[in-house]
């Protein structure tokens, strides 16, 4: 029996809510940190699909964690669903703004144009004595709905909003990859000439898609950052970006639950190369990344996906 | 007047190193189409053996002189032997593969390289400063400069004219040349395309790699000093052009003056200011002030 994609990811959820109480603390910090995580390569995968790679997610993902940290030390406003929006928000609105350039720029033009904006906002943090430079700032603990909660409650709601957050965004995204500007965007990405003959705007979709990247970055990164309780600059470095693509190809953009596999994968390894052999954890990831590209070219997601074309043959 | 010199010179420092650095990117970005991010470890990788190699040779009390030359082994070997076995070994099986694949490859062995780095040297700093003290300094318009800027400024001028000679004037360089234009052509003509990747990205390995060897006397060599310098020379090489070494040269040009000019007159902008223009420069000109325009396909 086949499930639809939107049914399957409801139970998920059902599931990934049901069990969060009886998780580990560590294993509830993971798995949020996981989810706000694939937020984010989930508007990347939504770009890829379309042929745009960026190498500068950590824009929005900073901003996000920026704007959302700046909202609450600063203007008072603490409740973790508002601040996870307005993280958003704010990555979208820039977003639609660069978008008019960006839209423009394909390939490798676009990865180092994102790459420069990215790199141009980490400079600026970095700098910025009064967000306290290269170490950031602590966050003070949100609150939920109106209530204070303790800080054991407090991280379980967060996964709970996360987890929420990132089943939702999945659930809508793959009602996106089928609408109008979803089909045509994996046509952009075939041949964008002939798409421009077919009559529709490459360009109006291309922006649409940069603009969606940016919404999720903002949103992963306002996630981020409340449950760490800490952001600094290295939010918007290169390497956090890169982190992104790689778990993008390595989930595969076949199918909008990937990146929530993928990033948990990650993240699971990471943590455990942490704990374990904390001086080589780098070399694990990056020998894990390896065997992934050399033995499942299309993604982990392929798994899944080799196991059902058998099934249906 | 004292600021204008001293903008100059750091200017033209900077310039020396990422020219250095940035050509071996954009050399290998032209030929192979590779963005390679384990070009900062190759860089990373030359300060560490440079500054072994001359702590064990100066705990042998030879002349310190002989140094340059240690540093220049070091450097060259370990380039050499990284380069080719990252190409025979790992990146062969994948040409063919999506650029970003590609990519993806080189990150993974920037992060393993990063932490074989940390195996082999620890984590502690590395000094080797003798080469840097023994040529002294010089003063211009009142202030010390050190010598071995100049040097390295030299240094970066001779290979830049060497890799316009080799390029311009012998049978490989034009080869070389004629496999950056046009890839599918040159192998239709005879060319031996595999060999030629092979040797760019040792090429490209080794100029990495002498940049971190000459940088080394000059700073600390400390875990991490890779990750900065990818992306400075990623900045310096779109800025030019990806692929064209006169690209490179200007490119390193205006991203050290910019900084150096950053740094003496407005120091909170001295990240910003690298990066804006990069990202000026890609909204104006996005294929790079030396870079070809690519004809769209049908």
């Amino acid at each position: 029996m086949r499930w639809g994609t939107v049914p399957a990811l409801g139970v998920a959820l059902v599931a990934l809510l049901a069990v969060g109480p009886f998780l580990p603390a560590w294993a509830v910090f993971m798995l949020t940190v996981a989810f706000a995580k694939a937020l984010v390569v989930l508007g990347l995968v939504i770009m890829m699909r379309a042929g745009l790679v960026s190498f500068g997610q950590g824009l929005f993902y900073g901003l996000g964690a920026y704007a959302a940290g700046l909202a609450t030390n600063f203007f008072g406003l603490t409740d973790a669903l508002v601040l996870a929006l307005l993280g958003s928000i704010v990555a979208a609105a820039t977003g639609f703004v660069l978008g008019f350039v960006m839209a423009r720029y394909r390939e490798i033009f676009f990865a180092m144009l994102s790459l420069a904006l990215s790199m141009i906002l980490y400079g600026i943090l970095v700098r910025s004595s009064a967000l306290g430079s290269t170490d950031g700032f602590n966050l003070s603990p949100p609150s939920f709905f109106g209530f204070k909660v303790g800080a054991q409650q407090s991280r379980l709601l967060l996964y709970m909003l996360t987890v929420t957050l990132a089943c939702g965004s999945a659930m809508a995204l793959h009602r996106f990859v089928g609408s109008y500007a979803g089909v045509i965007s994996q046509a952009i990405l075939t041949n964008e000439i002939r798409v421009e003959y077919l009559g529709a705007s490459v360009t109006r979709v291309l922006h649409l898609v940069y603009v969606i990247g940016a919404a999720m970055g903002g949103l992963g990164g306002a996630l981020v950052a409340l449950a760490a309780g800490h952001i600094d600059p290295e939010l918007a470095y290169w390497t956090t970006s890169g982190e992104f693509v790689f778990v993008a190809i390595l989930s595969g953009t076949g199918h909008v639950a990937a990146p929530l596999l993928g990033m948990t994968i990650f993240e699971a390894i990471r943590s455990f190369a942490l704990e374990y052999s904390p001086y080589t954890w780098q070399m694990v990831v990056g020998l894990s990344m390896l065997a992934v590209i050399l033995f499942l070219p299309s993604g982990l997601w392929s798994l899944f996906s080799r196991k059902r074309k058998g099934e249906t043959a | 007047m004292q600021k204008l010199s001293a903008i100059l010179v750091d200017g033209t420092t900077y310039f020396s190193w990422l020219f250095i650095v940035s050509l071996g990117l954009t050399l290998t970005y032209g030929v192979m189409k590779i963005l390679n991010i384990a070009h900062g470890s190759f860089y990373a990788l030359g300060a560490y053996a440079a500054s072994s190699a001359i702590g064990a040779y100066l705990a042998g009390a030879h002349p310190v002189a002989g140094a340059y030359f240690v540093l220049f082994v070091a450097g060259i070997s370990i380039g050499a032997v990284a380069g080719f076995f990252i190409e025979r070994g790992l990146l062969r099986p994948m040409y063919g593969r999506d650029e970003v694949i590609l990519v993806l490859v080189t990150y993974s062995v920037f992060l393993v390289l990063e932490d074989v780095i940390k195996l082999i040297w620890g984590v502690d700093p590395y000094f080797a400063p003798q080469p840097y003290e023994l040529l002294g300094r010089v003063s211009i318009g009142g202030i010390a400069f050190a010598t071995y800027d100049f040097a390295l400024l030299t240094l970066a001028l001779l290979i830049g004219g060497l890799a316009f000679w080799a390029l311009n004037f012998t049978r490989r360089g034009k080869l070389l040349l004629a496999v950056i234009h046009d890839r599918e052509i040159s192998t239709a003509m005879g060319i031996n395309v595999g060999r030629i990747f092979t040797a760019t990205f040792v090429i490209g390995a080794i100029l990495g790699a002498i940049g971190g060897a000459v940088t080394a006397p000059a700073i600390s060599v400390a875990p991490g000093i890779g990750v900065d310098v990818i992306v400075l020379a990623f900045a310096v090489s779109v800025i030019g052009g990806l692929g064209s070494v006169e690209g490179a040269a200007l490119g390193a040009l205006i991203v050290g003056l910019a900084r150096a000019a950053a740094v003496h007159l407005w120091p909170e902008v001295e990240l910003f200011v690298i990066y804006a223009v990069m990202a000026a420069v890609l909204a104006v000109r996005p294929q790079g002030l030396f870079g070809r325009a690519a004809a769209r396909k049908i």
